[in-house]
């Protein structure tokens, strides 16, 4: 019987997400009438596909060549390079394009230096600028998928390869391909859904109305026209692209069949020569382009620290008890569902991935429906935000985890049967050491991400329960840029400090 | 799952803490609220007279203040809202949930003004403002800036303020030509933002020569920075007003002291503390006057503003004159 109530908990698990998800959407919808779609909507759905597809793609392609630099290279300040590059992916949105813009902007070095050399002046609005935005919130997350991929990979194959006097390509087709098709369509799907959302990016840097995306109209149609019949339409629209998305990928990815290791970290050949070369020349590039922009929220935002008011301080302990506490909660919901998935439940990953397609706004005002019947919603705020940003995200870490688990299965499932190692002692003797880096690493990420989240609170907050980014958005709000600046360098530096620590976590309690 | 007796818990404390004294809440929107609004001193001040318990809920903005107030219903815990504008008050009005505020009229507004269901409590022209010594010479009006090539950042109407406020003021002067003076304008923008603060923040960082904001935009800087370097530019053609109401939900328990509350708000007291924390015009003016500093401002000579059914009429219209113009 117990056996079969523990059996029982990933399904529960997926009606929760599917309830928080679609069903706060169905509330919305059910309150709001149905809504039909006009042209503006279409042009919106594609420039949203298109935008969301280069991002994707780019991401991807940049990704590979520089995720097996960094892990087939050795230099002073690897370590460090390989956290510091997670940065960008955590900063709040508006903060990641104040700093891009400060490197490309108008009045930034790139366009002063293309001044000197007597070049046009390079403007980042458009498409592109959209394009360039994204890669550098994403690229971050896929480089940082592919290294686990890699580092995956049992040393004992490189080894072989090399005994077999295989060169760099062959050794490329026999063994890192196979691990490429296993974990790229993922990690791209992943990015693709995560642009599909796209805010206040797609706006700013879009130069125009031509740049609306679903997410912008789904705004309108909540806030300004207030049809909340036609924006659950519209999250209804993007649910099916994330569905179709997901399953896409599902199918693209397979799982190479290695055989075990003895676990040992990967030595990856080196070979000298051009790719010596290529291989720095991708690093400095990718360290320069995602480390400019951070740099630049630090020059702005550290002159003004010691002055934050001391409401600034609550607001930070505020945020960092949401987000501890939604990370774990992102976590165990995660394993469950990953054990399910690993059983041969496929259900599971689409519930996993579900959360990734959601409005936060759509959702935000379902459950603020939903809720404000039984309580006033801001006495719920911190504890529905918690919610709901452990909800949303659930898909990171479970994208980070499968790849990983699926393997583990593959390799190890028959020894664990012989064993009759089960249930707890499995995943405490096996499964948690084997999955502690993606896991330590995706904590840190659902962490960070919590930190810097604004959606929900700013529907559900009163006077109280101010968080950080919303602390941060009043006083843009009031003139105060500097001190929204120096309030989102701390938000950035808690954000970092909660993702290095279970970053850590994970790569020391990492089975050696 | 430990979050439901957590929540709970915190709902039993709140519910002890403000038993005894009757409690007005106040919708608005967030940086009306905030430590830097006037919200802080207003609560202050009225909680001295009333013998009661102001606590203010909040949403982003105005736009998504109604979508609230309308989520919430006639079961809404609030009492007032403050932080509607022109552009809201016909959907407040068809929503039905506003009572009569009982008032007499406010006398600062640069036009006149009726209706007995929204109260204005401070009032801004929209203007583009820019940097004196990076831009000696602006543009004098509107055309002349679609003729030129500065460049400016305004906001997306469809989820701003200010940039709803710039497609009405084109639509009240230019009316059925406003689609040609949108696609002049369209090489002069840089950019368009979600959100006053963005293109505000990017104008400051030099990514454009005028942003779309308020003629009292550099009453702040001057103040509260001492730096006189931004001005607001006159247009020739007028301009547009924001006119922020506040009005007493049909709903409240405590109607009596909502409206002990918008008096309040237009009184004295309150409306000395808006110029200088909400960086507006006050609807009635102080007793002492403006603060130093509003003098230096520009002041419009003519005032656009359409009336609340003119603007509920056109909006749709305009916004959507505005994307096809802008989209080509």
């Amino acid at each position: 019987m117990a056996s079969r109530a523990v059996a029982l908990i990933p399904a529960l698990l997926a009606l929760i997400i599917v309830a928080l998800t679609l069903g706060s959407a169905a509330v919305t919808a059910v309150w709001g009438g149905g809504g039909g779609l006009g042209p503006a909507d279409w042009a919106a759905l594609r420039f949203t596909l298109l935008q969301a597809a280069l991002s994707a793609a780019v991401s991807a392609l940049l990704a590979v060549p520089l995720a097996r630099a960094l892990v087939r290279r050795r230099f002073a300040g690897r370590g460090l390079l390989l956290r510091l590059m997670a940065a960008p992916f955590l900063l709040p949105v508006v903060v990641a394009v104040l700093g891009l813009l400060a490197v490309f902007g108008r009045s930034g070095p790139v366009n002063s230096l293309l001044a000197v050399l007597g070049l046009p002046a390079l403007s980042v609005f458009g498409l592109h600028g959209v394009v360039l935005a994204h890669v550098f919130l994403n690229l971050p997350l896929v480089t940082r998928m592919l290294v686990h991929g890699w580092q995956a990979i049992p040393a004992e194959r490189f080894r072989l390869a090399q005994a077999l006097g295989m060169g760099p390509g062959p050794q490329f087709r026999h063994l890192e391909l196979p691990m490429l098709r296993a974990t790229l369509p993922g990690a791209a799907a992943l990015v693709f859904l995560l642009c599909l959302t796209s805010f206040a990016v797609a706006l700013t840097l879009g130069g125009g109305p031509k740049a609306s995306t679903v997410e912008l109209a789904i705004y309108q149609a909540l806030r300004f026209d207030f049809l909340p019949g036609k924006a659950a339409t519209l999250a209804a629209v993007q649910f099916a692209l994330c569905a179709t998305v997901t399953l896409a990928a599902m199918r693209l990815a397979r799982v190479e069949g290695f055989g075990a290791g003895l676990g040992r970290e990967v030595e990856m050949p080196a070979p000298g020569g051009w790719r010596r070369g290529v291989d720095a020349l991708m690093i400095v590039l990718a360290a320069g382009f995602l480390l400019a922009p951070l740099l630049a929220v630090v020059w702005r935002g550290a002159p003004g620290v010691v002055a934050l008011p001391p409401s600034v301080g609550w607001a930070a302990a505020r945020s960092l008890v949401v987000a501890v506490l939604s990370a774990v909660l992102a976590a165990v919901a995660a394993l469950v569902l990953m054990q399910a998935r690993v059983a041969g439940r496929r259900w599971a990953e689409l519930a996993a991935m579900l959360p990734l397609a959601a409005s936060g706004l759509v959702m935000g005002t379902g459950l603020f429906l939903l809720v404000q019947p039984v309580a006033p919603v801001e006495r719920l705020a911190l504890p529905v935000t918690m919610l709901v940003n452990a909800t949303l995200a659930l898909p990171y870490l479970f994208r980070l985890l499968l790849p990983e688990a699926l393997r583990l299965e593959a390799d190890y499932a028959r020894l664990a049967e012989s064993l009759s190692l089960r249930g707890a002692a499995r995943l405490r003797l096996l499964v948690l050491p084997r999955l502690a880096r993606p896991l330590g690493f995706g904590t840190g990420l659902a962490a960070a991400l919590s930190m810097g989240d604004l959606g929900v609170i700013a529907l559900f907050a009163g006077e109280r329960g101010v968080t950080l980014p919303l602390l941060v958005q009043r006083l843009t709000g009031a003139y105060r840029m500097e001190a929204a600046a120096s309030a989102a360098l701390l938000l950035v530096g808690l954000s970092f400090a909660l993702f290095w620590l279970f970053d850590r976590w994970g790569a020391r309690h990492a089975a050696a | 799952m430990k979050t439901l007796p957590l929540a709970a818990a915190v709902t039993c404390l709140a519910t002890i803490a403000g038993a005894e004294t009757p409690v007005l809440t106040v919708m608005t929107y967030d940086s009306f609220a905030s430590e830097w609004g006037p919200g802080p001193a207003i609560e202050k001040g009225f909680e001295a007279t009333c013998g009661c318990d102001l606590r203010f809920v909040t949403a982003g903005d105005g736009a998504a203040l109604l979508a609230r107030v309308q989520l919430e219903g006639a079961a809404s815990e609030g009492d007032v809202v403050v932080g509607l504008d022109t552009n809201l008050t016909a959907a407040a009005t068809e929503s039905g949930l506003f009572a009569p505020h009982g008032q007499p009229a406010v006398t600062g507004l640069p036009v006149a003004w009726e209706d007995a269901q929204f109260l204005p409590f401070d009032w801004g022209w929209f203007a583009f403002v820019h940097d004196k010594a990076k831009l000696p010479n602006p543009p004098a009006s509107l055309e002349a800036l679609a003729a030129s090539d500065v460049k400016i950042l305004i906001q997306d109407p469809r989820s701003s303020t200010p940039g709803l406020g710039l497609v009405m003021w084109v639509k009240a002067a230019y009316g059925d030509r406003a689609p040609d003076i949108w696609a002049a304008l369209a090489d002069n923008i840089v950019t368009v933002t979600p959100g006053w603060s963005e293109a505000y923040g990017m104008f400051l960082e030099g990514e454009a020569d005028m942003v779309l904001s308020y003629t009292t935009s550099p009453a702040y800087h001057l103040i509260a920075e001492s730096d006189d370097s931004k001005a607001a530019a006159p247009f020739a053609e007028g301009h547009y007003l924001q006119v922020e109401v506040a009005g007493l939900l049909a709903g409240s328990d405590q109607p009596e002291l909502g409206k002990a509350f918008l008096a309040y708000l237009v009184g004295d007291a309150a409306q000395s503390v808006i110029p200088t924390t909400n960086w507006m015009y006050p609807a009635n003016v102080p007793a002492a006057g403006l603060p130093e500093g509003f003098g230096t401002l520009i002041q419009p000579a003519k005032s656009l503003l359409f009336s609340s059914d003119e603007a509920g009429a056109l909006r749709e219209a305009a916004v959507a004159e505005w994307q096809a113009a802008l989209s080509r």
